[in-house]
């Protein structure tokens, strides 16, 4: 069997990549992890399972990931620097190689405030950068942060995130740049609803000869409601929902709203796999996994490439 | 300056419930500057305090006295002429202070009467905010005269994150993003390119790698 995250091996094969998200259960019940695992089997190539989002306690994302593996399935290891110290984040990243675990994306993280553990301190002895740059140090040099050697390299396809719609825009590119700079090979975006901006960051991505040397994944999330469309549109920092999408959303009855959501994401897909420079999407379905399926399928992404030694 | 802030008179009066004659010592440095403990707020603590002593009829002896400075050992010691008429003494000085009077006087409760805050400037009358976290090893220099880790709440050495929005910072839209102010402030002088830089982990060990710091300064001594 190949160890090399499938991920990493449609990328290079030049396949357009799927990537879904699975959120980790408030409980230790395994089955809760794999039910929802389940869902995305033969539709995507690889779930990222998220690290303690929003700074709610959960099932840890290592764990999870390890469950996701065992069933077979290509995990991405979210690993965000909130919560652990540089010692704490290099010895998962050997433990997280050691369970075959072959993707990880690393975070910044919601800060503890919005949680459940407002009381929490707050690690950020890296930042995300830095985090990338040392879990490069790791795979390629075989040294930890301060020169020593390991014993043996980790196998890590290195993923980062990036918000096109955060501000100052001049500035989202460099720190994309500096992301691939660092290491990141590859890069899952911010839910996309505002195609124009997305393409005008893209484009100077692009011109900085980015999208060559990083693998781009547009991230996506369907719309449950007009109520979630103003929510992410008012409410959370960094989310670019334009107005035309949440009049649409509100132009269709209450019980069409679900299926509208999943139409615009749809477009949305098939807009972003036309665009010069994307690699994939990233789908992340919040609780609502079972759509994954359907979006994927009306997308035309199913089914997913076979790869030799499957 | 260190900031501070008094704590709730009720936490005040708990945990001076068990003494008889209090003295509440003010500190005239930088808890006077943001009116936290100078001789003014002093003189309303005590005040206070024997106001709500005289309505629940308990019988304790509450006077004043402030200090220049409480975390100067030279100052402190102007104290020896009165200390033993009391048996608690309440300190509005920050947490330095309060150690100082206690490290010299240690037969006697020094009980605090503020919260220090932090490290920061007068922005405007009534204005305290926060900008050096004493990390002893200042980088102000690459980031435009902006401390990214005072100000910015995810300590970002490379950011903004993506939380950032029309200049402000995810966690409170009232809270500017310390890196939109870097950026500003380093276009301003054309220093835009320090920005493409990685800058590399913090050196942790200057802050608190060898325990509580001390400087020794051999010149300095008698």
């Amino acid at each position: 069997m190949n160890t090399m995250s499938r991920l990493r091996r449609v990328l290079e094969k030049g396949e357009f990549a799927v990537t879904s998200e699975c959120g980790p259960p408030k409980g230790a019940d395994p089955e809760i992890v794999l039910k929802k695992a389940e869902l995305l089997r033969g539709k995507v190539d690889s779930i990222n399972v998220t690290d303690n989002q929003t700074a709610i306690v959960r099932m840890s994302s290592m764990a999870a990931c390890s469950l996701i593996k065992n069933a077979g399935l290509d995990p991405v290891l979210q690993m965000v620097v909130r919560d652990r110290n540089r010692i704490a984040l290099q010895s998962d990243i050997l433990g997280a190689s050691a369970m075959g675990i072959r993707n990880v994306l690393c975070l910044s993280g919601d800060h503890q405030c919005f949680g459940n553990q407002p009381e929490a301190v707050g690690v950020f002895d890296l930042d995300s950068i830095q985090f990338i740059q040392v879990v490069k140090n790791m795979r390629d040099e075989g040294v930890i942060v301060g020169g020593e050697k390991l014993e043996s390299k980790p196998d890590i396809f290195i993923g980062a995130a990036a918000n096109p719609f955060a501000d100052p825009l001049e500035f989202r590119v460099v720190r994309l740049a500096k992301k691939i700079n660092a290491g990141a090979d590859f890069i899952q975006t911010q839910c996309i609803y505002n195609l124009d901006r997305f393409e005008n960051w893209l484009k100077m991505a692009r011109d900085k000869g980015l999208t060559e040397k990083a693998y781009i994944l547009g991230g996506v999330t369907p719309l449950k409601s007009a109520g979630m469309a103003k929510y992410m549109k008012n409410k959370v920092s960094g989310m670019d929902v334009p107005d035309d999408l949440v009049k649409r959303m509100e132009g269709v009855s209450k019980e069409k709203q679900k299926e509208e959501g999943i139409k615009i994401c749809v477009e949305t897909i098939k807009k972003l796999k036309e665009m010069d420079g994307v690699k994939g999407i990233h789908v992340m379905a919040i609780e609502w996994e079972d759509a994954v399926g359907e979006i994927v399928e009306k997308a035309g992404l199913l089914p997913r490439p076979e790869l030799d030694g499957e | 300056m260190i900031t501070a802030e008094q704590k709730p008179i009720s936490e005040i009066r708990g945990m001076i419930k068990p003494y008889r004659r209090i003295l509440v010592l003010g500190c005239a440095s930088c808890v006077a500057e943001c009116a936290a403990g100078g001789q003014k707020e002093t003189a309303m603590l005590a005040s206070t305090l024997r106001m709500k002593a005289k309505m629940e009829n308990e019988d304790v002896a509450i006077e004043e006295y402030t200090l220049d400075r409480q975390c100067v050992n030279d100052f402190v010691v102007r104290l020896d002429d009165i200390i033993d008429k009391y048996d608690a003494v309440l300190s509005l000085a920050c947490g330095a202070g309060v150690q100082a009077v206690a490290e010299m006087y240690q037969e006697i409760p020094i009980i605090p009467a503020l919260n220090t805050e932090f490290l920061g400037e007068t922005r405007a009358q009534g204005l305290w905010v926060e900008n050096c976290l004493g990390c002893g090893d200042c980088i102000l220099y690459y980031f435009g005269g902006v401390c990214p880790l005072a100000r910015c709440s995810k300590q970002l050495f490379n950011g903004p994150c993506g939380g950032s929005v029309n200049g402000k910072c995810e966690i409170n839209r009232e809270v500017p993003c310390a890196w939109q102010t870097i950026i500003d402030r380093l276009a301003k002088f054309g220093a835009l390119d320090r920005l493409e830089t990685i800058y590399p982990p913090k050196n942790w060990a200057k802050k608190q790698g060898g325990g509580p710091r001390k400087i020794v300064r051999e010149d300095q001594e008698k």
